[in-house]
């Protein structure tokens, strides 16, 4: 098995293997580190000795075995009898016990409780379910290893106080934090996306990370059209990595990429999944979003895109939430369909409602527009705007460099 | 040892200066602090580094007697801000100038060095273990 196949197979396994250890044992923080330091074990040992015949049943052990020292520890602390541990010890979990298909759905319930900040939530979401190591979740966000184990260990120290226990939440709670659960998903595969340009040395792919758990859950709940929309979502995003950025980094915006770059057999994907859930009934943000991506996707020129369709998407989009963003984007579809003082009023209306204020987008937006209206020397002072007010590295070069194109008429 | 790399660029009319380069020598230049970037971090000297966000964001906060306190940035009559920062783990303050003065001419407008001043200052560490 190579590598690749082994930390794949690794992180599969990692919500199967901690769902049953916190079967056996309960005690949901300790299983955690014991599950971490078994798949840590693994990846040290299985490429020197071989993937074990049943490696689920190989990590189960090792994780209990660490379990009974935790406990043993736990009970020498507190000066009681070993007896108990004896005991626990014996019971250890049966290597060949059938996986719970439901556990992976419990922990990311747990991991995305609404208790949690949502850096937490991502945090242990990476680690309990995706089954990352520390280290990997640590360079992935650019923060101290210590920092990012301080954090999941808060994380677990807040689940252990809400007494949230190893079951499936009821029927009325489960909404709301699956709810929960599709937004940290969505966040995850933002920071893999947003981060995806620059230097990127010994970053876990949070994108793909996020993909694949986004799959699990649509696995589990293949009847839900939300879970369906994010993957379709994400998986029609991703679709465009190749084109999105240049060989230095450099950010290529949608309507100059080179379209042949896009990964045609995830866009089929991605449609299918999206047309299937718009089919149901049912339909939410996740949905509408795969939808405008969907209708991106399909134009192979830029000038093919069918923007009354993006324009009506994004109309339904706004009704559904009033994020500022959502009417930023409605303002650019506006202004496709029926020109750039359409759009400009828009987002002067939107300039208006304050809660946009300051913000960078608003003015790359609007230098954009001033550009399609041939208005260059107000886009050229917006991009300016724009770029000195962006903490993005990408983004901020990006637009000075539409700035100096526009100064120097190239 | 330890140093911090304080990358000081002059002001400019907005802003940044880069502002107003032409759109190939602001591209050599972001290949240039990439590819410096990722020669460190192979090298195994790069601890950490930053790029800042544009002086006018900046803030200066003080506790104050009743409430926190704060104002803009020192930058309104400065010529140079803080642009970004490295540290590096070298084994001399002489390696550590070396890598600044690398820093130091990246290129600018039309492909000439910037020779832009770097700031390097010895990072504080714990006391060295008695033999």
């Amino acid at each position: 098995m190579t590598q690749a196949g082994q930390d794949a197979l690794l992180r599969e396994l990692a919500p199967q293997v901690l769902g049953a250890v916190v079967r056996r044992y309960g005690d949901f923080s300790a299983a955690e580190d014991a599950v971490q330091e078994a798949l840590i074990a693994a990846a040290m040992q299985w490429p020197a000795q071989g993937v074990p015949d049943n490696p689920r049943g190989w990590l189960i052990r090792v994780a209990g075995r660490r379990m009974s020292d935790h406990l043993r520890a736990e009970l020498a602390r507190r000066r009681r009898e070993t007896v108990v541990v004896m005991q626990a010890t014996e019971e250890a979990p049966a290597p060949d016990e059938a996986p719970v298909q439901d556990d992976t759905l419990i922990l990311l319930f747990m991991c995305c409780h609404p208790a949690l900040t949502r850096p937490s939530a991502i945090a242990l979401t990476l680690r309990a379910v995706g089954g990352l190591t520390t280290v990997e979740i640590a360079n992935a966000f650019l923060v101290p290893e210590a920092t990012m184990a301080q954090r999941i260990s808060r994380a677990k120290q807040s689940i252990q106080k809400s007494a949230i226990g190893f079951e499936m939440p009821n029927a009325d709670d489960r909404a709301e934090r699956l709810g929960a659960v599709l937004h940290v998903l969505y966040l995850i595969f933002n920071e893999g996306y947003a981060s995806s340009v620059g230097t990127q040395l010994q970053r876990v792919d949070l994108s793909s990370e996020a993909i694949r758990m986004a799959r699990a859950v649509h696995q589990l709940l293949p009847d839900h059209e939300e879970a369906a929309g994010l993957l379709a979502l994400m998986i029609l995003t991703d679709a465009r990595r190749a084109a999105r950025t240049g060989p230095d980094g450099e950010l290529i915006p949608l309507d100059e990429q080179d379209r042949t770059r896009w990964d045609a057999a995830a866009i089929t994907e991605g449609v299918a999944l999206i047309s299937r859930a718009l089919s149901r009934g049912a339909v939410g943000v996740y949905q509408l979003q795969a939808a405008i991506a969907a209708v991106h996707d399909e134009a192979a020129r830029h000038e093919d895109t069918d923007w009354p369709q993006i324009l009506a998407l994004y109309g339904l989009l706004k009704r559904m939430t009033d994020n500022p963003m959502v009417a930023l984007s409605y303002a650019i579809a506006a202004a496709m369909v029926h020109g750039p003082a359409v759009g400009l009023a828009l987002l002067d209306e939107l300039d208006r409602e304050g809660r946009l204020a300051g913000h960078y987008r608003l003015d790359a937006v609007r230098g954009h527009l001033r550009e399609l209206a041939g208005d260059r020397v107000a886009a050229l002072a917006h991009y300016r705007a724009a770029a000195s007010r962006t903490t993005s590295i990408p983004e901020r070069n990006y637009l000075i460099s539409r700035a100096a194109r526009l100064s120097t008429g190239s | 040892m330890k140093f911090m790399l304080m990358m000081n660029a002059p002001r400019g009319d907005g802003d940044w200066g880069v502002m107003s380069w032409p759109p190939e020598d602001l591209t050599a230049h972001i290949r240039f602090m990439k590819d410096f970037a990722q020669e460190l971090s192979k090298s195994g000297e790069l601890v950490a580094a930053e790029g800042l966000a544009s002086p006018a964001q900046a803030r200066i906060v003080r506790a104050g007697k009743d409430a926190p306190e704060v104002t803009d940035g020192p930058f309104a009559e400065a010529k140079e801000f803080l642009a970004g920062y490295w540290i590096v783990d070298v084994e001399s303050a002489e390696q550590a100038y070396a890598i600044a003065a690398r820093a130091s001419a990246a290129p600018g407008p039309h492909g000439k060095p910037l020779n832009l001043a770097i700031e390097v200052r010895e990072v504080m560490c714990a006391p060295s273990v008695e033999a």
